[in-house]
């Protein structure tokens, strides 16, 4: 998918133009490449999927809006998903206001928070139990799983794994996009997938 | 050189896939899991975690969607939006 595109890097003006001069064919290619990721991301920002959907399509209208604009500095689909992003923010500022018991501001970065519950380690850091092999299961049944465990996720490390390991992109991307420091975004992504295995783990070891 | 623990290297995992260990502290890491059972099950898991939530498939924009999308398209085109 994105990848894809991104080996087509070179002939993005020539899409950039086709889209400027109003070929429904090409923004449709677009429009089916990108809207269900851009959904992913909006729906780690605002809490429903109807209002991610109107993030989606606002954010669209801002790419139409703003292509004059768009000089080809970074990839077009960092350029959309940063205006994804800056709308998803907005629009959760200001649900946010009006649902007095807002959620919105856990811990993204907290240095306290351990990759591994510190119970499974004895005073000198060895595991206190050992770390038993999963059962085999098929990947739509784990998907579920990781699903809901990025669901729980704090905002920003649920956009970090959403673009790193669903999207596939680099890292500088990703920084790019949510604005964020090198480090911040390894630390973001680690707990984010140690989270992940954690809920794998409590999943698969799970006999019954 | 102090070797690592398994309580500091499951915090060290990312680091390590990502390249960002200095050579020291990769070739620690390494030096861990080499004999470590545990350590090296973890990170097994690690990868399996990162592989399983790269098969996540996002839903397909649906139909009403994208018509919806075309009209703000059509709309843009004639400068109305």
């Amino acid at each position: 998918m994105g990848i894809a595109l991104r080996s087509r890097r070179p002939d993005e003006s020539a899409l950039v133009a086709s889209l400027r001069a109003g070929d429904e064919r090409a923004f449709m290619h677009l429009v089916e490449e990108y809207t269900p990721g851009m959904r992913r991301l909006a729906l780690t920002y605002v809490r429903t999927p109807a209002l991610a959907d109107e993030v989606v399509q606002e954010a669209w209208l801002g790419v139409l809006k703003g292509l004059d604009r768009f000089e080809g500095r970074s990839s077009l689909r960092t350029w959309i998903y940063t205006i994804v992003a800056n709308v998803a923010r907005t629009r959760a500022v200001r649900e946010a206001r009006s649902v007095p018991f807002s959620s919105l501001a856990p811990a993204d970065a907290g240095d306290d928070e351990a990759a591994v519950d510190p119970d499974r380690f004895v005073a000198e850091g060895h595991w206190s139990r050992p770390i038993e092999p999963w059962r085999r299961v098929v990947d739509a049944e784990a998907r579920g799983v990781i699903d809901a465990a990025i669901a729980r996720l704090p905002p920003l490390q649920a956009q970090v794994i959403e673009l790193r390991d669903i999207e596939g992109w680099s890292s500088e991307e990703v920084r790019n996009v949510l604005n964020i420091s090198e480090t911040n975004q390894r630390v973001l992504l680690h707990r984010a997938r140690s989270k992940v295995r954690a809920a794998l783990e409590e999943y698969l070891n799970d006999d019954g | 050189m102090a070797d690592l623990t398994c309580k500091e290297l499951v915090e060290l995992v990312t680091d390590y896939l990502e390249g960002s260990l200095s050579r020291r502290d990769r070739k620690r890491f390494e030096k861990h899991i080499d004999g470590c059972t545990n350590c090296r099950e973890y990170v097994a898991q690690f990868r399996e975690t990162i592989r399983l939530t790269g098969t996540l498939r996002e839903q397909d924009i649906s139909r009403e969607a994208a018509d919806e999308l075309l009209r703000v398209f059509a709309a843009w085109k004639h400068g109305e939006a």
